[in-house]
């Protein structure tokens, strides 16, 4: 049979040609219609895709023929288009016939130009460049006299149309909103709609027109405008609550029956009309008392109208259970949700159960309660046949976990993971049970196997953070010790029985995890040796199916377990193994072990047992990446980093500072100065820490400082010793050690070093990948760590600025070996600074009683700052090092003042701050300020010292109120008593309330001496508009989008010096002086975003004329423009 | 789609390409036909909600990328749609959409545009065609 067809159809052709020739259109039309109809059933007929193939290919190529061929008629052309639509609609590509589909729709008459429109709505994308040559058709059918011509481009607009070209069709569409016919109206309504979707800042002008629209006396195009609506309430709900009134009559009507008869589906009024009702009222009535009461009575109503038992008011009232519970609530209507929630769960239909389930898993946050109401019936829906109302089901579950059910939930939702083959389903599941498991895990033994399934069955489809975040906290563990030991017992016994067993296969991910776990926590095992766990790694490093990156980590493990383990044949096995492995990242680590495993003394202090591994595992990736760059930078070549890892580094950098009990501000400030430039050029968007994890930071920041410092003395100088005559003996370090400062040896290896550059890479990436993890969660734990990090890293740092140049030194980048170099610096850095020693401690009781006022406020801006996405405007994310003023000047001088501020200017060099300046000073106290450049507001800092040998009372700075700013005391200023020789800080933010340019904020000091007299001393500070600009980071799209949007705008040339004759190094000007955001430079152009605290945008777009720039600012607001002008010129002409 | 699962008429209101079309509705229709009657006429399926509904013989699949959407609205969308397909050829049956696939491509146009409902009253749905089967009647 089908090959009859096939016959038939290649015969077709030639037979359609005869009768065109012969027969007229008449017959032509009869012989392409049913070619459809034989084309349709031929492919019914066929019995296999193979078959179809072939003869949708030959199809194509008969109709490619004709379609191209000068004597088809449109009437042909038009049935050819079906059957094109038809094709590839089965998924056969017919590209060939595009061009003729928009011809078609140029020139045929009524039928064939619907189907030419047809064919383009279904064959083009919105990008598509063919369409543009619709356009002009378009345009000619909008001003045709026929009814259906306006109306089929009209609904082509609203299906596809190019964005660029809509100023072209915009007005004819404008007038067609006052056309006399209804369904006129109705689409340009709905063309409007489309233009407002794909570019809603070009029909801003007309929204007046919409709602003339939504009062239309037709239902159709008030009912297309609420399309509209919803939209843009979606978008910014304030703006439209002066309509909620309108839409609640338009409600009243349509439940009122008010409507044509016709809009009635199944005697029920124009529900999806209602259901686009309602949730316009939902979004609106949000949080909103006053609009929500103004709907009570129509939700009521129509709850009640509601009740015929039919599919459609069951979706009316999902949809009206779902806005009583986003408005405001009121108790009556919410009683009548539940009980109809109450009905759907309860029904046995299972389309209906569904919804209910669906309605609880969404009311069940806002009211539990109700859960446990319909607890039974949850219960069966668990175990019900239908995958999906399990789904829901858990879903729902998912919503009302704590710390007593979790056991029986994740159970539930494992079963379900372990039935589920789709990818889609697994990734989320296990996404799911891996959160519920680490926030109210009930028991160790219970953790590690629920996290067991979830990695052996997401594997490697999961999101990377989970197993990221187990080891984080496996390794941080929790408040008990001891509690920390057994977890990680059990996890290391668990994960060696896993091990055990023959012939399963694991995910790569899981390998990883329990190759870190065994590599650090192995030493707690009793009954088996280190070496029977090397063997067990050694068995899995041979394994083909083990992919290279894991057996990285397993490498590593047993690198770690080494010099537990006394003597192992298997490690000799290994390392003769991989040294000749071609894989060079496996080999280098071969050889990293190779090289510890001759000298065991150095392996040892190397890799200690009992160091909590959190502070080895993450320290490593930056003490070897500051290793790293000091090689790099000694060799002129450009240091790799990632990106969070850069932001990570400038964070603590400056971060902690403060809690170093060598209190070395000088040569630490120095140090980031120096450092920066190659380091911390770009850094930018990093996985942000929650407000909670913020708060909890700096918390237990504090404390920790101190006590890992007196820790850390404990032990070190058993450890100084070993490692000093280590290092001195050792006839220069090993390969491993590759991070020799040495510059002699580094230039001999060079081609070594590149491959362990490249090692190093891996490795920095490995870490990195950890690091990812620690950064985004919010838990207690990290934090802590975070500081840790931040701790070690600047004491190295601070060493190396210390003793640039001296001996080699060994900084180790495998990541094990790092945390003995710290140690050893640590030693390093108290012998060198010995005798710094006294003043710097002093200073240091000074700070950080500072600290605790200093911390408190800074804790949610370090959040912040670690929260910059490229959506949210950040403070100079990247280009902050250009700005920036390494604070040397204050370095040099050892005044205390100074070393106060340049403490504090450590502590907020995440915001560029300025110099000290004093403002005012007698003969007791001096008062200096400076500005800390906060990404949410400008951080006034006064501190005021003491000179005087006695204590002062009830200190007190004011700040007078200005006309232009907002001044708010920052928490922790007070200060009943004042120390004799002391200083101290206060803080205010500063918001501006008013564009201006220069403006001056005075206050005064009060203060009471031995309760004698009280005096006052008054000061002022000068503050500039740009105090408070901050660089606006978005995308050239964005740009586009809000350039656009605003209606103030200001052109100016601006003409440039010599040293900035290039649009580069100009703009480089303005980003340096102004602050301003550059996103893209196209050519001789550039642009540029800042915004006005609290969020004002400014747009800039400059473009070069030899030595002339063209400045044009648009702004939301109607005088900033003209000051940042001001501005802008001043900084071109003074440079 | 059919019972055999082959694809009747199809319209995508965002932008894939050909290949990924096909895998995706290969996949979807396995997964709709191997559903039975007493399960519920939604399912999840990648990014997608689906809201089927059958036909004798065919399958009418809707899948909606926004989670929260309103299953039953859609579900009655989809018998609203052949109540129309039905008035306009007179007891619809498959072939009729199938041959006259550029029709109910215009009729499918005036009830879901940008994929959103648009329009459910019969009359408003019709006149356009009816106009235009007028139109070209005459001529």
């Amino acid at each position: 049979m089908s090959d009859i067809v096939e016959k038939t159809l290649t015969a077709l052709p030639g037979l359609f040609l005869q009768n065109q020739l012969g027969g007229g259109p008449a017959a032509a039309k009869a012989s392409f219609s049913s070619r459809l109809g034989s084309l349709v059933r031929g492919i019914t007929a066929l019995t296999s895709k193979h078959e179809e193939e072939k003869l949708i290919q030959q199809e194509l190529s008969s109709l490619k023929a004709t379609v191209s061929a000068p004597t088809t008629t449109l009437k042909m052309m038009k049935e050819c288009m079906v059957r094109l639509i038809y094709c590839e609609m089965l998924g056969y590509d017919a590209s060939f016939g595009y061009i003729h589909a928009i011809k078609l729709a140029q020139q045929g008459n009524l039928l064939e130009k619907r189907v030419g429109y047809l064919a383009v709505s279904l064959f083009l994308h919105e990008s598509h460049e063919l369409l543009l040559l619709l356009v002009n058709t378009v345009v000619k059918d909008l001003q045709s006299t026929n009814l259906v011509e306006v109306c089929m481009a009209l609904t082509v607009v609203s299906q596809i149309f190019p964005r660029e070209m809509i100023p072209a069709v915009l007005p004819l569409i404008e007038d067609k909103l006052q056309h006399s016919k209804e369904i006129i109206r109705r689409k340009a309504v709905l063309a409007l709609y489309k233009f407002h979707l794909i570019a809603p800042n070009q029909v801003q002008h007309i929204h007046i027109k919409f709602r003339k629209a939504l009062c239309d006396r037709d239902v159709g195009v008030m009912a297309a405008s609420l399309h509209i609506y919803l939209r843009m309430i979606k978008e910014n709900s304030s703006g439209y609550k002066d309509l909620t009134g309108s839409f609640v009559t338009i409600l009243k009507q349509v439940v009122g029956g008010k409507l044509p008869v016709d809009f009635n589906y199944h005697s029920v009024p124009a529900p999806w009309l209602q259901i686009q009702l309602l949730r316009i009222l939902g979004l609106l009535g949000k949080d909103d008392q006053r609009t929500s009461e103004l709907m009570y009575d129509v939700l009521d109503e129509s709850l009640r109208r509601a009740e015929l038992n039919h599919n459609v008011t069951y979706a009316i009232l999902f949809e009206c259970v779902h806005t009583v519970y986003s408005i405001y609530p009121k108790s009556e209507l919410l009683e009548k949700a539940a009980k109809c929630i109450g009905k759907f769960v309860l029904s046995p239909k299972i389309n209906l159960k569904y919804l209910g389930l669906k309605a609880l898993t969404y009311v069940i946050q806002q009211d539990p309660t109700l859960a446990l109401q319909h607890q039974m019936t949850i219960i069966e829906c668990l175990d019900h046949p239908d995958p999906i109302i399990k789904r829901e089901t858990l879903e729902l579950l998912y919503r009302i976990t704590n710390a007593q059910n979790v056991t029986v939930i994740v159970q539930k939702m494992l079963e379900y993971l372990h039935q589920s083959k789709e990818e889609y389903v697994i990734v989320n599941l296990v996404g799911k049970i891996a959160e519920l498991a680490e926030k109210y895990a009930p028991d160790n033994a219970w953790f590690i196997q629920t996290m067991n399934a979830v990695f052996s069955v997401g594997g490697d489809v999961m999101h990377p953070d989970i197993p990221n975040n187990f080891l984080r906290l496996l390794a941080e563990g929790f408040d008990d010790e001891t509690e920390d030991q057994q977890l990680r017992l059990y996890a290391v016994q668990s994960y060696l029985t896993l091990l055990d067993m023959e012939n399963v296969f694991y995910p790569q991910r899981f390998l990883q995890v329990m190759s870190w776990v065994l590599g650090e926590y192995s030493y707690l095992l009793d009954k088996e040796t280190p070496a029977e766990v090397i063997a067990k790694l050694y068995k899995l490093l041979m394994n083909d199916s083990v992919s290279s990156e894991t057996k990285t980590w397993l490498i590593a493990a047993v690198t770690k377990l080494t010099p537990q383990a006394h003597s192992s044949d298997t490690v000799e096995r290994l390392i003769h193994e991989f040294t000749i492995s071609l894989d060079t990242c496996m080999r280098q680590h071969a050889f990293e072990l190779k090289h510890l495993h001759e000298n065991v003394e150095l392996m040892k202090s190397l890799l200690p047992v009992d160091r909590s591994c959190e502070d080895l595992a993450v320290d490593a990736s930056l003490s070897f990446l500051d290793g790293f760059v000091a090689e790099g930078l000694s060799q002129g070549a450009a240091p790799y980093k990632p990106h969070h890892q850069r932001q990570e580094e400038k964070l603590s950098q400056e971060k902690v500072l403060n809690f170093e009990p060598y209190g070395l501000s000088f040569s630490s400030s120095g140090f980031t100065g120096r450092q920066s430039p190659a380091g911390i050029s770009l850094g930018s968007d990093i996985s942000g820490n929650s407000a909670e994890t913020g708060l909890k930071e700096t918390n237990s920041l504090k404390l920790e400082g101190i006590k890992k410092l007196w820790g850390k003395e404990g032990y070190l100088p058993k450890k100084e010793s070993k490692t000093g005559n280590e290092s001195g003996a050792l006839p220069i370090p090993q390969e491993s050690i590759m991070e020799n400062v040495d510059q002699a040896i580094t230039k001999k290896d060079q081609s070594q070093v590149l491959t362990q550059s490249k090692e190093e890479k891996e490795k920095q990436l490995l870490a990195s990948s950890l690091f990812v993890g620690l950064g985004s969660e919010s838990t207690v734990n990290l934090l802590g760590k975070a500081d840790t990090v931040s701790h070690k890293f600047r004491r190295k740092s601070k060493i190396k600025e210390a003793k640039s140049g001296e001996t080699s030194h060994n900084m180790t980048c495998s990541s094990f070996s790092s945390l003995s170099n710290v140690a050893y610096e640590d030693d390093y850095y108290l012998n060198a600074l010995h005798d710094r020693g006294d003043k710097e401690l002093k200073t240091f009781s000074l700070n950080s009683e500072l600290l605790d006022s200093e911390s408190l406020t800074e804790l949610p801006l370090v959040e912040k700052f670690s929260n910059c996405s490229l959506s949210t405007p950040s403070l100079f994310a990247d280009n902050s090092m250009e700005i920036f003023h390494p604070p040397q000047s204050i370095a040099a001088s050892v005044a205390k003042e100074s070393s106060l501020a340049s403490s504090f200017l450590e502590e907020t060099t995440e915001y560029i701050h300025s110099n000290a300046m004093e403002v005012c000073n007698n003969e007791t106290i001096s008062v200096s300020s400076y500005k800390i450049w906060k990404d949410d507001c400008l951080l006034m800092v006064w501190s005021v010292t003491n000179k005087s040998g006695l204590e002062l009372k009830s200190a007190n700075l004011e700040i007078f109120p200005a006309e232009n700013f907002k001044v708010t005391e920052q928490p922790g200023c007070c200060l009943p008593i004042m120390e004799a020789e002391s200083t101290k800080s206060f803080q205010y933010s500063v918001q501006i309330e008013e564009p201006f340019t220069e403006g001056i904020l005075s206050g005064f000091i009060s203060y009471h001496m031995m309760d004698t007299h009280s005096a006052q001393l008054e000061f002022s500070v000068n503050l500039s508009l740009l105090d408070f600009i901050r660089p606006l980071k978005i995308s050239s799209e964005d740009f586009g989008k809000l350039w656009l949007s605003f209606a103030n705008d200001v052109k100016q040339n601006v003409k440039m010096s010599e040293s900035q004759a290039a649009l580069p190094s100009a703009l480089k000007t303005l980003q340096q002086k102004l602050r301003l955001h550059i996103i893209e430079i196209i050519g001789n152009e550039g642009l540029l975003a800042c915004q006005l605290l609290p969020s004002i945008p400014c747009l800039l777009h400059c473009r070069v004329y030899a030595d002339v720039l063209a400045l044009w600012f648009r702004s939301s607001c109607s005088t900033l423009p003209d000051y940042l002008l001001y501005q802008c010129q001043k900084v071109m002409e003074g440079s | 789609v059919n019972k055999q699962g082959q694809t009747r008429l199809s319209q995508y209101y965002n932008n894939l390409s050909i290949e990924e079309k096909t895998i995706l509705e290969g996949e979807l229709i396995r997964k709709c036909l191997s559903r039975v009657d007493y399960q519920c006429s939604f399912l999840q399926f990648r990014e997608y909600k689906i809201i089927y509904r059958r036909y004798a013989s065919l399958y009418l699949i809707v899948g909606v990328i926004n989670q929260d959407v309103n299953e039953f609205a859609i579900l009655e969308m989809i018998h609203n749609i052949i109540e129309i397909l039905d008035k306009y050829y007179e007891n619809v049956c498959e072939l009729d959409i199938m041959f006259n696939i550029d029709r109910t491509h215009f009729i499918i146009n005036e009830i879901i545009c940008n994929g959103e409902i648009i329009d459910m009253n019969k009359t408003n749905v019709l006149k356009p065609i009816l106009l235009m089967d007028k139109f070209s009647v005459k001529t």
